[in-house]
């Protein structure tokens, strides 16, 4: 019998797993690697509510909770550093990203409420790819790299794709590192149901340089060079109310059309860059 | 015993009186005792197995697999519960066509026997050990279904698929109110005629607490003991015994524990608590059950859903001569408890609102479709009413140019006016109509809105202002009235004063209190009736075993019906202490005086506390052979007419023409309660109601696909109204008492959700200049307006 001929209920009852709880990166590798079927578990806001709708039936979950390295805030030079497993809630409150990339902070207390930004990691966040997700868009923005525990990922080629990214099977993101901007601004439009973003746009300076990020609008985030040349050329309102936005990726659903979310890119950006 | 009193002279805790709920200590610190909470010895877990299809044919179910696991005890389907004779759930209103016909049933087996008709009907349910067993187990029942096209749009539902083979067209009715050729004549001599296409969207109710069960047989006296989320306990009892078929009345124990709202959802007989109940029979140990979430969605009756046409026609001066409207009804795949009565009678019979309006007719056709069931929802069928009344009167205020509050007060039914009968069917007994619009307009600074509209505009924002005169009809219900118009049941209330002997009171109440706050305003009625403190006072509600009886509550009715029985059921107290007293003081009954809980001698400075009286009525040594103990006494009070609470709502918003988003700057609600006994705890009613009304304007819509799958199964995609959705309401009242219950009252639960929607739609409609946006005006759509508005001058949406 398929799984859509079934449809059943239970009080969020999930199905059974075995939990681990993992403390250094080398054991959460290594029980990955030898489970049948493990998974990962950052702040369980994504994983935990796919369980109880029993949309995924792991054998195994490793908790990452444990693992002192995946966590801490820094910068040094004009690099700041996030580890992985770094709630959202720290984000929006470290006087450290304040400083550096007050833009991000920012965004970090956007996101969804205060239960989700108490559990809610950037790691799970990024690894997560969901299009509807914040951090993205910073990923793309802000010169950005994922650093994992095989490699360093340029942060513009890491989303791939509707929950799809650049990370293998097994491969872990430890944490991410952003270039601080000169200056940097995010402006979201949230679903008032989820409060997830039908369009949140990010807007960085580097040099004189501006670089757009959107995310929300398609299957992941991606750079809005349209709109980053015509701002380059004369950062005005104005210029953003000329460019042409190509819908032909967008999401169309029933929260927004790919129409409408083509104006609330027009939109946050205008909010973002008077942010600036 | 003495009472405080205020300067004001309302005591402190008596009627007048804006008292701390009692109950929210247990509440607000996680004591409250809701169904899940019930923990009986040997319970056993249900997880039911629902139809992922909107609808088909189930050919086979095949239980081996989950049979054969550990800890499964059974699996139960709806053909094995109709054998042991399970009768279907009825609908208890019976409502007949315009031709005379009666209504057309569609046989609803209480789990589905040989097909499905909407995605989530229950066909059969796993009882295990433990609740993960259950669901694994549920999973393993496979069900062989021949899918059928299913009809889902409201629309096109009349000319679909027909669904049951003995209900052409899917209709269940062709219902009819008002005088057509009058209605109609009166239009052929209108000098204007506005119309308006609207369409009232499909609502989720959600209440905060998910409906549960958790059920005992005992075989040795035959008898059921069922724990669930009830609006209505002994209501509960009577359908599943004498319509259900489940066990005979004395045999079967309702509660309705703590419950944690309703809002109309649970005042219906569900499929589960049913099963839950049988299934304990089955099994032979306690069975429990607690609906999640996304089964809420699926598995709760939904709320309004209706097309309607409106035409209205005015003379050259704005009076109104007609009205006339045209409805399609969605009541899902089958007649919920009182899906049928909810689009006719306590919708077509409110289509006079506020006004002198001398024709009206409404036709409803009431329409299946394969959803779930559609029933009453907070309002249920006043707010369809009153969005039809105030939207097509705004529209025909707009294209008159007539002020829109000059053109509702020149069509008022004025006080003098009353009791006024309306042409659709009501007495209305009083009012003052224009009282409560004259306060709103002052508190929502009409006369200075023009300037405000023009300050918004300067920063590129579009301000709109939008009314709403709303009226329902509360208090369901007199039996009578309600019978003779097809009600299952008679709508009185029953209400016990048990006084013990040492001078407190128990009090026992048919209506029943699921976030109202009964335990608090029905002491303060009774506490000041008799003239104690309102600790003396314990109020005992939701269990068929300890209540004398109760039809519960919804419609609301609390105050008007069940604190008006209580009232005659304290007369009755206080007659039996005086004939005590005067026993006792070797004097007459009725040259007694009682005050303050006082008992006084006429003319003498002899008197006795209610207290004493109480322990004298206890320790009768030498009480007369025709006075018996005891001091308790019961009524049932059987109201003469519906109660009409009415007001005036006034909503001013500012919309953001570059993304669509609607900010309420202010919303003012004057309403007209009668007599409040709880000013703080009306309050919080109205608040909840125009936070639900705010989000049927705004946020919420129940979206079905196609196919018939519900898209808007989760919090995720179904809007409910937060706190930072609402702005800081601005409240106040008007009093006309009502002039048929003791109290003067007239209630106050719905009254929010019913007024609001329309001062909602007509301030965004103000706002951006068109005629019409449909609910929910959500970003898109608005943004879509302004930007149409911007090409051209108006125009639907
Ligand atoms: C109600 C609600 C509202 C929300 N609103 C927003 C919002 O407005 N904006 C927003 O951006 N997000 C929002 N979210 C998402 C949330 O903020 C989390 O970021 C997201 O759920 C994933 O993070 P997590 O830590 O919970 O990861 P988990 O759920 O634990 O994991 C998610 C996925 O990432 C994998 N994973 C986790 N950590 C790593 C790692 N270090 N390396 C590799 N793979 C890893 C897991 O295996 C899993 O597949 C919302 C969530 C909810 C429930």
């Amino acid at each position: 019998m398929s799984a859509e001929q079934i449809l059943i209920w239970g009080g969020g009852i999930m199905y059974e797993f075995k939990y681990h709880k993992a403390s250094s990166l080398d054991e959460a590798q290594s029980l990955k690697t030898n489970t049948a079927d493990g998974i990962y578990l950052a702040g369980g806001q994504t994983l935990i509510p796919t369980f109880k709708q029993r949309l995924a039936a792991p054998s195994d979950v490793i908790d990452l909770a444990g693992i002192e390295e995946l966590r801490g805030i820094s910068t040094s030079g004009s690099v700041l550093s996030i580890g992985a497993m770094t709630l959202h809630a720290e984000v929006a409150a470290s006087t450290e990203v304040r400083d550096s990339i007050p833009a991000l902070a920012v965004l970090a207390g956007l996101i969804g409420d205060a239960q989700v930004r108490n559990r809610g990691t950037i790691g799970g966040s990024v690894a997560n790819s969901d299009p509807a997700a914040d951090y993205p868009a910073a990923v793309v923005t802000l010169n950005s790299s994922v650093i994992t525990t095989q490699r360093t990922i340029v942060g513009t080629e890491f989303f791939q794709g509707l929950f799809e990214t650049a990370l293998t099977e097994g491969e872990l993101i430890t944490r991410l590192e952003f270039t601080v901007p000169d200056r940097c601004a995010y402006a979201k439009f949230p679903n008032p149901a989820s409060r997830y973003a039908v369009v949140g746009v990010m807007i960085a300076e580097y040099s004189g340089k501006i670089q757009v990020g959107v995310t929300g609008a398609a299957g992941c985030a991606f750079r809005a060079l349209a709109l980053e040349d015509a701002l380059n050329s004369d950062a005005s309102s104005a210029a953003i109310d000329a460019v042409h936005i190509d819908v032909e990726n967008f999401n169309s659903d029933m929260h927004a059309s790919a129409e409408y979310r083509a104006q609330l890119v027009r939109v946050m950006a205008k909010r973002a860059l008077a942010a600036l | 015993m003495s009472k405080a009193v205020s300067s004001a002279g309302v005591s402190n805790s008596g009627i007048g009186a804006s008292v701390k709920r009692r109950e929210d200590v247990r509440f607000i610190t996680g004591q409250g005792s809701y169904v899940s909470d019930v923990e009986m010895q040997r319970q056993t877990y249900a997880v039911f197995i629902r139809s992922p299809h909107a609808r088909a044919r189930i050919l086979e179910i095949d239980a081996s697999a989950a049979l054969a696991m550990p800890g499964v005890l059974a699996v139960l389907s709806g053909a094995e519960m109709a054998a042991d004779g399970i009768a279907d759930l009825p609908c208890g209103w019976a409502v007949v066509s315009k031709d005379d016909s009666p209504m057309k049933v569609a046989p609803h087996p209480t789990m589905a026997v040989d097909s499905v008709n909407y995605v989530g009907e229950p066909l059969g349910v796993v009882i295990a050990e433990s609740l993960q067993i259950a669901r694994d187990a549920a999973e393993q029942v496979l069900v062989d279904y021949e899918e059928l096209d299913a009809v889902i749009s409201l629309a096109g539902a009349i000319s679909a698929e027909q669904i049951y083979p003995e209900i052409p067209n899917n209709l269940c009715y062709e219902w009819a109110l008002g005088d057509e050729a009058e209605t109609n004549a009166a239009f052929e001599s209108a000098d204007h005629i506005s119309q308006l296409d609207l369409s009232n969207n499909r609502l989720i109710p959600n209440a905060m607490e998910p409906r549960a069960a958790v059920a005992e047989f005992d075989a040795t006296n035959d008898s059921y003991t069922i724990y669930t989320t009830s609006q209505n306990p002994h209501l509960e009892r009577l359908v599943l015994s004498a319509f259900v078929q489940l066990a005979p009345e004395h045999k079967l124990r309702i509660i309705a524990p703590d419950v944690g709202g309703g809002f109309g959802s649970k005042i219906f007989v569900y499929p589960e608590e049913t099963a839950a109940a049988w299934a304990s029979k089955k099994v032979s140990r306690p069975v429990k059950w607690t609906c999640d979430r996304a089964e809420s969605f699926l598995s709760d009756a939904h709320g309004r859903d209706h097309l309607t046409r409106v035409e209205l026609a005015l003379d050259k001066q704005g009076l109104f001569l007609g009205l006339r409207v045209k409805t399609t009804a969605n009541l899902g795949a089958y007649l919920s408890l009182f899906a049928s009565a909810v689009p006719t009678y306590l919708y077509g019979t409110l289509l006079a609102g506020q006004y002198k309006t001398p024709a009206i007719y409404v036709e409803v056709q009431g329409v299946y479709t394969n959803t779930t069931p559609v029933d009453a929802y907070r309002g249920a069928g006043r707010p369809e009413a009153t969005y039809v009344v105030e939207r097509i009167v705004e529209t025909a205020a707009r294209e008159l140019g007539i002020d829109p509050a000059e053109l509702r007060r020149r069509n008022f039914i004025q006080p003098s006016d009353f009791p006024y009968e309306t042409p659709v069917a009501l007495v209305y007994d009083t009012g003052n109509y224009g009282a409560s619009l004259d306060k709103a307009l002052e508190l929502a600074r009409y006369d200075s809105f023009a300037e405000r509209k023009a300050e918004a505009q300067s920063r590129g924002k579009l301000r709109g202002l939008g009314f709403s005169c709303y009226i329902e009809a509360c208090g369901l219900a007199p039996s009578q009235l309600a019978m003779q118009l097809g009600a299952g049941v008679g709508l009185f209330e029953s209400g016990e004063v048990r006084v013990n002997p040492t001078g407190n009171v128990t009090v026992f109440t048919g209506s029943h209190s699921h976030g109202q706050g009964h335990e608090t305003t029905f002491a303060q009625v009774v506490s000041d009736r008799l003239g104690i403190d309102l600790d003396s006072v314990e109020i005992v509600h939701g269990d068929t075993g300890r209540v004398e009886y109760g039809l519960g509550t919804y419609g609301s009715r609390s105050i008007a019906v069940g604190g008006s029985a209580l009232v005659l059921a304290t007369d009755k107290i206080i007659s039996k202490c005086k004939v005590i007293v005067a026993h006792l003081l070797d004097s007459e009954a009725d040259l007694i005086d009682f005050e303050d809980g006082t008992f006084t001698l006429r003319d003498s400075n002899q008197s006795m506390d209610f207290a004493e009286v109480a322990a004298a009525a206890y320790f009768p040594a030498t009480f007369p052979e025709d006075l018996e103990p005891g001091l308790t006494a019961t009524a049932f009070y059987d109201p003469d007419n519906f109660t009409f609470p009415a007001g005036t709502h006034i909503c001013e918003l500012e919309i953001d023409p570059d993304t669509g988003v609607i900010e309420i700057i202010q919303f003012v609600a004057v309403d007209d309660f009668g007599k409040v006994i709880n000013p703080m705890i009306v309050e919080g009613q109205v608040h909840g109601g125009l936070a639900q009304g705010i989000g049927q304007a705004l946020l919420e819509e129940a979206v079905y696909d196609e196919y018939g799958q519900l898209q808007t199964g989760s919090f995720m995609d179904y809007c409910m109204p937060r706190a930072d959705d609402v702005p800081n309401f601005v409240v106040d009242t008007t009093v006309t008492p009502c002039t048929h219950n003791p109290l003067g009252v007239k209630g106050c639960g719905e009254a929010g959700a019913i007024g609001s929607p329309p001062a909602v739609i007509n301030a965004v409609t103000d706002a951006i200049g068109i005629k019409n946006i449909s609910m929910p005006a959500t970003s898109e759509k608005v943004w879509r307006a302004c930007q149409q508005s911007k090409s051209s001058s108006g125009g639907a949406v």
